[in-house]
């Protein structure tokens, strides 16, 4: 069973993100690390691996400036090796052109399945694994919150609106998942040690045979135009609760006729 | 490229089309005179007079897919529409789980980006300009498409205001989808349904939503107790979604569901700005929490500053005692 997760490497979320104005698109300059939402996937592919009885678990990436930090913690955790695609080309890219560049990494390994996050942390469009799938011809389930596998088949329980569907499909397939699905493992001293030496092959969009017309702000069909703050609610009264508080709350309520 | 015809994705659930798409339907119409509508399912015609007294002229059957999930059938058929004279030159979408899908496959057929999290639309003549929030809603930011039509965005809920006209049913026009390949295997082998009472969380006038401050999954009785004598709907953040002590489809925020109701009630929440973008809409704010530097309380209009086991208790009583 050979697995590969998509691991989307993204400004720490604790520090303060800011939009580079002039190419209206995120600044991504700083240190990156793995997005939170892929943690679920990669303990999920690891899982199923061991579960299946042996495998490798490969990380695919797309990031600016050869940044590897973000995957590193991924193989701490146990993937055996990386595919990092990285291009000053790749700057600007919108979800499709991701889609196209992960795609064609992925074929190289071939894998049985492909798991990702059902949305980023950071541009949460959450159309870059349909549109992953439809790129190598592959069914997909979305929003799973379990997954497991027999004769062939990967068995999801999606959500849904009121609660959730069981949905079946062969492999080879896209699966993204959302937080809980699994519990992250930490990486430990030894898997943190173990994942400097792990193999990570570097690509440029060349080598995965696209041009720097298909991709980056090139590819994209679409700009952002302009920023601006956004219309502040102004806050009411805050009261601290001298045990009858709750009447102000009732009140409240009377007079929008609530009650 | 002047904008011509709008096609609408009608999402439907028990012979009815989501609030959602009707929206976009009102949205579309104050656009364009023409505007289409798509749909799946066993019974779709049935929906011809609902989207057409929302001002769908026509209705696009991709009829019914069985236990297919969506995505693929109505991708495809979409890209038919897309390379027939009844090309649009808008494609507007709800986010929702299904059409989610059925657009990033669709993105793909057709070989065009997608406008995603969209929270409202604005027309200049020929331009569209669709505003997105971002960092959690401190800025908004304005996108506009640089390339060919057709244009499509996928909008997220109650940010128009659906609103019938006086159109007739819509004329219902069959539409096939072509060889879907390996695409379409995946199928829905059962469905289950979480037992929910009361009016739907997004849809209710009231929403009292609980967070990780009530200590315990026993505490979100208060929740569902509160918002029962309200005639609301429970929602919930995140933090308790992902503990296991409520359903996922009660988390309300950016990956959950955006509530506009008249009021929104919240108790033991810290308002992260992912909470935040998702009931910011509501007319009016309470929150109850003890520390007084949560940022929940810099929306609120009204904000209590204390321990909700003490206050919730008694609010409820208060309440009982007036029904
Ligand atoms: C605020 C904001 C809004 C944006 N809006 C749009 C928009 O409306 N339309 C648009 O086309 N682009 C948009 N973008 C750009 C978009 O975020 C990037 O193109 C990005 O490369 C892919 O999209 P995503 O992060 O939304 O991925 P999603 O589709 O949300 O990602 C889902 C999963 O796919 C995998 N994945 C995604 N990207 C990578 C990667 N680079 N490497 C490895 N795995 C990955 C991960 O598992 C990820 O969790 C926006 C960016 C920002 C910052
Ligand atoms: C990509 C992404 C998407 C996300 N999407 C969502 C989303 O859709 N919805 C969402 O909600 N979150 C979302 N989050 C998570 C969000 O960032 C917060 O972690 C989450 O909202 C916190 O939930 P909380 O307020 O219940 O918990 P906490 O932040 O832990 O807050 C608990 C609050 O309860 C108060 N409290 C404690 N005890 C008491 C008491 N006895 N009486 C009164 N008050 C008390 C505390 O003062 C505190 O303010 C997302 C995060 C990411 C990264």
């Amino acid at each position: 069973m050979n697995i590969v997760v998509c691991v989307k490497q993204i400004p720490d979320p604790a520090d303060p993100p800011t939009m580079d104005e002039a190419k209206g698109t995120l600044n991504r300059n700083g240190k990156l690390i793995m997005d939170d939402s892929d943690s679920y996937g990669v303990e999920m592919a690891l899982q199923l691996a061991e579960q299946a009885g042996g495998g490798e678990v490969t990380l695919v990436s797309m990031a600016p400036n050869n940044e590897t930090s973000g995957l590193r913690t991924a193989l701490a955790m146990g993937a055996a090796k990386a595919v990092l695609i990285s291009d000053d080309t790749l700057a600007g890219s919108d979800a499709l052109s991701t889609a196209k560049v992960l795609a064609r990494s992925i074929e190289r390994v071939n894998p049985d399945l492909v798991v990702a996050a059902t949305e980023s942390t950071d541009g949460y469009t959450g159309t870059t694994p349909v549109q992953l799938a439809e790129l190598l011809g592959w069914p997909s389930v979305t929003f799973a919150k379990k997954i497991s596998i027999e004769d062939g088949k990967v068995h999801v329980q999606r959500q849904t609106e009121v609660g959730y569907d069981d949905v079946e499909c062969p492999l080879p397939a896209v699966v993204t998942v959302t937080a809980g699905v699994v519990e992250p493992r930490y990486p430990s001293f030894k898997g943190i040690m173990a994942a400097k030496s792990k193999p990570v092959d570097q690509l440029t969009p060349s080598d995965i045979g696209l041009d720097a017309s298909q991709v980056g702000a090139a590819g994209a069909g679409q700009r952002v135009v302009s920023v601006e703050a956004a219309p502040q609610r102004a806050s009411g009264d805050v009261v601290v609760d001298d045990g009858d508080a709750y009447q102000r709350i009732v009140q409240f309520l009377q007079e929008l006729k609530l009650v | 490229m002047t904008i011509d015809r709008i096609l609408v994705i009608a999402e439907s659930n028990n012979g009815q089309v989501l609030p959602a798409s009707l929206e976009l339907l009102t949205e579309a119409r104050s656009i364009s005179d023409k505007v289409d509508a798509i749909a799946w399912g066993k019974d779709t015609a049935s929906l011809a007079a609902e989207v057409g007294s929302y001002g769908a002229g026509r209705l696009f059957d991709v009829g019914d897919i069985g236990e297919s999930l969506p995505g693929p059938h109505v991708a495809s058929a979409i890209a038919a529409i897309v390379n027939s004279e009844n090309a649009p030159s808008i494609i507007l979408a709800p986010t929702t789980y299904d059409c989610r899908d059925i657009i990033g496959r669709l993105s793909v057929k057709i070989d065009r980006p997608v406008i995603t999290n969209v929270v409202g639309l604005d027309q200049e003549g020929d331009a569209i300009s669709s505003s997105h929030v971002l960092f959690g809603g401190s800025q908004i930011a304005t996108a506009q498409f640089t390339g060919k039509m057709p244009w499509i965005f996928i909008v997220r809920s109650k940010t128009f205001t659906a609103e019938p006209s006086s159109g007739q049913p819509a004329e219902v026009v069959g539409i096939q989808a072509g060889d879907l390949g390996a695409t379409a295997n995946a199928s829905i082998v059962s469905h289950h349904v979480e037992t929910q009472s009361g009016p739907k969380l997004d849809e209710a006038d009231v929403v009292v939503s609980g967070g990780r401050g009530l200590g315990s999954q026993e505490a979100y009785s208060m929740v569902e107790e509160l918002a029962e004598l309200l005639h609301g709907a429970a929602g919930a953040s995140r933090a308790i979604v992902d503990s296991g002590w409520v359903p996922y489809s009660r988390q309300v925020g950016q990956t959950g569901k955006t509530v506009k109701p008249t009021v929104y009630i919240a108790c033991g929440i810290s308002g992260a700005t992912q909470h935040l973008v998702g009931m910011k809409g509501a007319k009016n704010i309470i929150a109850i929490n003890k520390d007084q530097e949560a940022p929940i309380f810099s929306v609120a209009d009204l904000g209590i500053v204390g321990d909700l086991h003490q206050i919730m208790p008694k609010l409820i009583e208060a309440l009982k005692g007036l029904s």
